[in-house]
C-alpha cells in the first residue's frame, strides 16, 4: 500500500472531526473522497499534510511511519496538494508561484531565466498561454485554479491530494485536468480526489471512501457502488423521500400581471450585448450557457457592479438608477457571486453576523438589528440550510468549506430582495444541501420574490426554471419557457453552432 | 504594456527625477557630484536602516525599535572604544552580533505568541533606550585613531566630489538588501508572507524560520546603521535619532512598497532616501524656509503615495476582471 491512514483522530474544540478514519491510498489509483458539507474531508486531508497535528493515529507511506509536522516536510515526502480554500499567493507572479519552495539556484541567487523556463515546463500540457512575469492575482480564478494544479503536480512524487479542484473549471479544463491525472496515475502515483460533482467522481475515480460526519462509512471500487447508494451513504438516510420533494414542485405559469422589473436594451460593450428582460413576480429565471458566454457579467450588469453603456432599468413606478450596488441594493437587488471564496466571507466573525451584515448594511449602523432578530434568523437559515455547526457564534472560518459558501448564501436570503440573482448557488455545496437550497428558492418565489439563477448543472437549473435562457458568445441565443425547458432544449441552445442561431436579442 | 507591478517603481524613480529637476532650475550647482556625494553621505545611516525595513513591511510587519538601535549602537561604541581597549572592528563585530540576536529574539515573539509586530517592536525600542541610557546619560565623544581614519575615507569622484565610505556601504547595503529580498528563497518567502501568512504555510513555506530571519535581518541593519552614524557623528548620545524609525518607514512608503506588504522593491526605497535627501538639500539651499518643511513635504508625498497605490490597485483590479 502506497498510503495508509490508520485510526485517524481529530478533535477541534468540543466536535470530534475525524473519529478513527481508516484509509488507504494504492500506488496507481484515483481514490475519491466524498461526504457531505463538513464531514470532514479537508480536515483529513489537512492531518494528512502537517497544516494540523492529529491527536491519534498514524500515518504510513510505503509502510513507513511519517509525522509530517509541516507543509514543506510533507511536500519533501513527496506529497503534492491542492487546497479547497487557497489559491496560491496573488501578489507573486505565476513563475514565482509555480516554483515556491523549489527556485532553481546558483551559489543559493534565484536565476529568473531558468525560474521561468521551470515554470513554463510545469504548465505545459494545460492549455494556458499567460505572461509568467505577472502577478498571479491579475488572472481569473480558473487559471489560478490551474497554476495551483500545476504546482502540486509537480511537488508530488507519490501521492497528490486535489480538494475541490474544479470547482471554477469550465468543461475543457476539467478535461485537461483528468488528462494529467490518469497520465500520473499510470505513471504509478497515488491521487486522493475530493469533489461534489458526481459525475466527475465516477468518470475518474477507481475506488471511493466516503465519510459521514467524520467516520468512515465504506470504501468500495467505483463500478460496485451505484449512485442512488453512494448518495444514502453520504446522507445517512434513505433517498425516496428527496426525490418525491424534487418532483412535486413544478408550478403552473408564473404570476400574471405588470412585469415586476424590465431591462430594455441594456448592455456593455465588449462585455455583454444589449438585452431585453421582463421579470415577472415570483418567477425563477434560469441562465445557461458556458463558462465565459457571459453568464456572470450579466448578472454584474445587473446589479450594478460594471455600469451599463446602454438601456434603461424599470420597475411599476419608473426608471431605476443602478450605478453601482449599492444603488442596486437600495433598489431591492440581491446578488451572492460565484466566488464564494474571496468574495463576502468574514472568517473571524460569527455564522450570525456574517448572516445579518448586509441587512445591518442596508439598515444603516444606527438601526441595530434587534438581538433577538439577530438569533431567529440565524437559527432559522442554519437549520434550513442545513449548516453544520456547533452554534450559531461559531466563527465562519471554522466552519467546512461548503457550510462557509451557505452562510454567504444566507445573507442574501434573509435581506429578501425582490430580485435576487444567484451566481451558482449549489457549487461546492454536497447533493443533499443541493435540495434544500432549490426547495428555498421555490419557497421564496411563492411569496413574490423573483430570481435569477445561474448554473452550469443544468438539472439542476431545468428542475428549477420557470424560464430559461441561454447565453452563448455574451449574447441571448435562446429563451426556453413551459413545456420547452427540456435538458436536451437547453443543451442544443448552449452547443448550437452560428449558422443557426436563435436570436432574441 | 508594461507588467503593472512595476508601476510604483516607476513612479518614484519619475518623483525623484522631476524634484531633481525643480531643484536644478532654480540652483543648478545642485546638479554636481559634491551635491550628490553629500546626499549619499547624510543619509547613509538612513538608507541602511531603510534597507531592513524594506524587508520587514514586505512581510507585512514593521519594526519600530530601530531608533533605539542606532543610538543603543553609538553609546555602545563610545563606551566600548573609552573602556575596553577593544579593536574598532572587534567592537563592531560584537554590537553586531547583539543588535542581530535582539533582533532574532523579537521575531521569535512576534511568532511564537503571535502578537502584533507593532507592539513587540514597540516594547524593544522603549527597551533598548533605557539601556543606551544606563550606560551613559551623557554625549561621549569617540576617539580612536582607527576610528577617526574610518571617518575621513573617501574617494574623490569627477568635479570633486566626495564618495564617503559610509555613502559606499550605504549603496552596498541597498545592493545586498536587493539580491536577499528579489533572488533568494528567503526572499521569495518574505513577500508571501506579506502575501498571506495562512498562503504561505499551506504551499510549504516555513512562517516561524522566516519571521525569525526578517527581524533579525532588520536589526544586523540597524546595528550597521549605528556603526554608520556614529562614523557620521563621532560620538555616541542616548538621545540620537528619535523618530527615525518613522522616516525610515517613511522612505519605505515613497520607495513604492506597500504598507501592508507583498509588494515593492529594495531599490525604491533607495529613492525614497534619495528624495527626501533632495528636499533637506533644497531648503538648505534656499536658506530662507525653515526645516519644518522638509516634514511638510514628507507628508505630502506619503499621503500622495498611498493614494497613487490605492489608485493602482483598483485599476489592475479593475483590469484583470474585464
Ligand atoms: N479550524 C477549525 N476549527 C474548528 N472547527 C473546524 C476547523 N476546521 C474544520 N472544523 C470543523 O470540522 C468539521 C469538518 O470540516 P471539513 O472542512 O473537514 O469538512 P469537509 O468535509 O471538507 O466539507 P466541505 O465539503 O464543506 O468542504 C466541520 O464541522 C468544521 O466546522
Ligand atoms: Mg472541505
Amino acid at each position: 500500500m502506497l498510503l495508509a491512514l490508520q485510526s485517524l483522530t481529530k478533535t477541534f474544540v468540543g466536535m470530534k472531526a475525524l473519529d478513527e478514519v481508516d484509509f488507504e491510498l494504492a500506488s496507481g489509483e484515483v481514490h475519491a473522497l466524498l461526504g457531505e458539507n463538513g464531514a470532514g474531508k479537508s480536515t483529513l486531508i489537512k492531518c494528512l499534510t502537517g497544516v494540523y497535528r492529529r491527536d491519534a493515529g498514524s500515518i504510513l507511506l510505503d509502510g513507513r511511519d511519517i509525522s509530517p509536522d509541516s507543509t514543506s516536510r510533507a511536500q519533501a515526502l513527496g506529497i503534492g496538494t491542492v487546497y479547497q480554500e487557497v489559491n496560491l499567493l496573488p501578489n507573486l507572479t505565476v513563475a514565482q508561484n509555480l516554483t515556491f519552495g523549489h527556485e532553481p539556484r546558483r551559489f543559493g541567487i534565484i536565476s529568473p531565466r531558468a525560474q521561468r523556463r521551470r515554470a513554463a515546463q510545469m504548465l505545459e500540457g494545460y492549455g494556458l498561454d499567460i505572461d509568467l512575469d505577472r502577478d498571479l492575482g491579475s488572472y481569473s480564478v480558473a487559471v489560478q485554479q490551474l497554476v495551483a494544479i500545476a504546482r502540486a503536480v509537480e511537488l508530488s512524487g507519490r501521492v497528490l491530494i486535489l480538494d475541490e479542484p474544479t470547482a471554477s473549471l469550465d468543461d475543457r479544463e476539467v478535461q485537461m485536468l483528468f488528462a494529467v491525472v490518469r497520465r500520473l496515475r499510470d505513471r504509478g502515483l497515488g491521487i486522493i480526489f475530493v469533489s461534489h460533482f458526481l459525475d466527475q467522481v465516477y468518470a475518474l475515480c477507481d475506488r471511493i471512501t466516503v465519510l459521514r460526519n467524520g467516520c468512515r462509512i465504506v470504501t468500495e471500487r467505483s463500478d460496485s457502488l451505484d449512485r442512488v447508494r453512494l448518495i444514502e451513504h453520504m446522507l445517512g438516510r434513505e433517498l425516496a423521500a428527496q426525490e418525491e420533494s424534487e418532483k412535486r414542485h413544478r408550478r403552473s405559469a408564473p404570476l400574471a400581471g405588470e412585469p415586476l422589473l424590465s431591462f430594455a436594451g441594456v448592455g456593455r460593450r465588449g462585455f455583454v450585448e444589449p438585452f431585453d428582460l421582463e421579470v415577472q413576480r415570483g418567477e425563477v429565471i434560469g441562465m445557461s450557457g458556458l463558462l465565459g458566454s457571459g453568464r456572470t457579467e450579466t448578472a454584474e450588469l445587473m446589479f450594478g457592479i460594471r455600469r451599463m453603456h446602454s438601456g434603461t432599468v424599470s420597475d411599476a413606478e419608473g426608471d431605476l438608477r443602478l450605478n453601482n450596488p449599492r444603488d442596486a441594493i437600495a433598489a431591492g437587488f440581491g446578488f451572492a457571486p460565484e466566488d464564494r471564496k474571496t468574495d463576502g466571507i468574514i472568517a473571524d466573525l460569527s455564522i450570525r453576523d456574517n448572516i445579518v451584515l448586509a441587512m445591518q448594511a442596508r439598515r444603516g449602523w444606527l438601526r441595530r438589528v434587534p438581538r433577538a432578530e439577530q438569533k431567529r434568523l440565524a437559527a432559522d437559515y442554519i437549520e434550513r440550510l442545513d449548516i453544520r455547526t456547533s452554534g450559531p457564534e461559531k466563527a465562519v472560518g471554522e466552519l467546512s468549506g461548503g457550510n462557509q459558501q451557505k452562510v454567504v448564501l444566507a445573507r442574501w436570503l434573509a435581506m429578501n430582495p425582490r430580485f435576487l440573482v444567484l451566481d451558482e448557488p449549489t457549487r461546492g455545496i454536497d447533493v443533499g444541501a443541493h435540495a434544500e437550497i432549490l426547495q428555498l428558492v421555490r419557497e421564496l418565489t411563492a411569496r413574490g420574490m423573483a430570481v435569477l439563477v445561474i448554473s452550469s448543472e443544468l438539472d439542476e437549473l431545468i428542475a428549477v426554471s420557470d424560464r430559461v435562457i441561454v447565453l452563448r458568445d455574451r449574447r441571448q441565443v435562446a429563451r426556453l419557457s413551459g413545456s420547452d425547458i427540456t435538458l436536451e432544449n437547453v443543451v442544443h441552445a448552449i452547443a448550437a453552432s452560428d449558422e443557426h442561431r436563435e436570436v432574441s436579442a | 504594456m508594461r507588467n503593472p507591478r512595476l508601476y510604483p517603481l516607476l513612479a518614484t524613480i519619475a518623483i525623484f527625477i522631476i524634484a531633481y529637476a525643480i531643484c536644478y532650475l532654480q540652483f543648478p550647482y545642485i546638479l554636481s557630484t559634491r551635491v550628490a556625494g553629500n546626499l549619499l553621505t547624510d543619509n547613509a545611516y538612513l538608507g541602511i536602516v531603510a534597507v531592513g525595513m524594506t524587508i520587514v513591511i514586505l512581510s507585512g510587519g514593521i519594526d519600530l525599535s530601530v531608533g533605539s538601535v542606532i543610538a543603543f549602537s553609538g553609546v555602545f561604541i563610545a563606551v566600548m572604544l573609552r573602556d575596553s581597549g577593544l579593536h574598532p572592528l572587534a567592537v563592531f563585530a560584537l554590537l553586531l552580533v547583539i543588535t542581530t540576536a535582539f533582533g532574532a529574539a523579537m521575531g521569535w515573539l512576534i511568532y511564537r505568541l503571535a502578537m502584533p509586530a507593532f507592539i513587540v517592536t514597540l516594547a524593544g525600542m522603549f527597551l533598548v533606550r533605557g539601556v543606551a541610557y544606563m550606560m551613559s546619560i551623557d554625549s561621549i565623544p569617540i576617539d580612536h585613531p582607527f576610528f577617526t581614519s574610518l571617518q575621513r575615507v573617501y574617494w574623490l569622484m569627477p568635479g570633486k566630489g566626495r564618495l564617503t565610505l559610509i555613502g559606499v556601504v550605504m549603496l552596498l547595503a541597498f545592493v545586498v538588501g536587493h539580491i536577499i529580498a528579489h533572488r533568494t528563497r528567503f526572499g521569495a518567502n518574505v513577500f508571501a508572507l506579506g502575501g498571506g501568512e495562512q498562503t504561505a504555510r499551506l504551499m510549504g513555506s516555513r512562517v516561524g524560520r522566516t519571521t525569525v530571519m526578517i527581524y533579525a535581518f532588520s536589526g544586523l541593519m540597524a546595528g550597521l546603521g549605528g556603526i554608520v552614524f556614529a562614523l557620521y557623528t563621532g560620538s555616541g548620545y542616548p538621545l540620537a535619532t528619535v523618530g527615525t524609525e518613522l522616516t525610515a518607514i517613511a522612505t519605505v512608503v515613497i520607495g513604492g512598497t506597500l504598507l501592508t506588504g507583498g509588494a515593492g522593491y529594495v531599490f525604491g526605497t533607495l529613492f525614497g532616501v534619495l528624495t527626501m535627501g533632495l528636499i533637506q538639500t533644497y531648503i538648505v539651499f534656499d536658506g530662507t524656509l525653515s526645516s519644518w518643511w522638509t516634514r511638510i513635504a514628507i507628508g505630502v508625498l506619503l499621503l500622495a503615495f498611498i493614494v497613487l497605490q490605492k489608485g493602482l490597485l483598483r485599476l489592475t483590479t479593475a483590469r484583470s476582471a474585464a
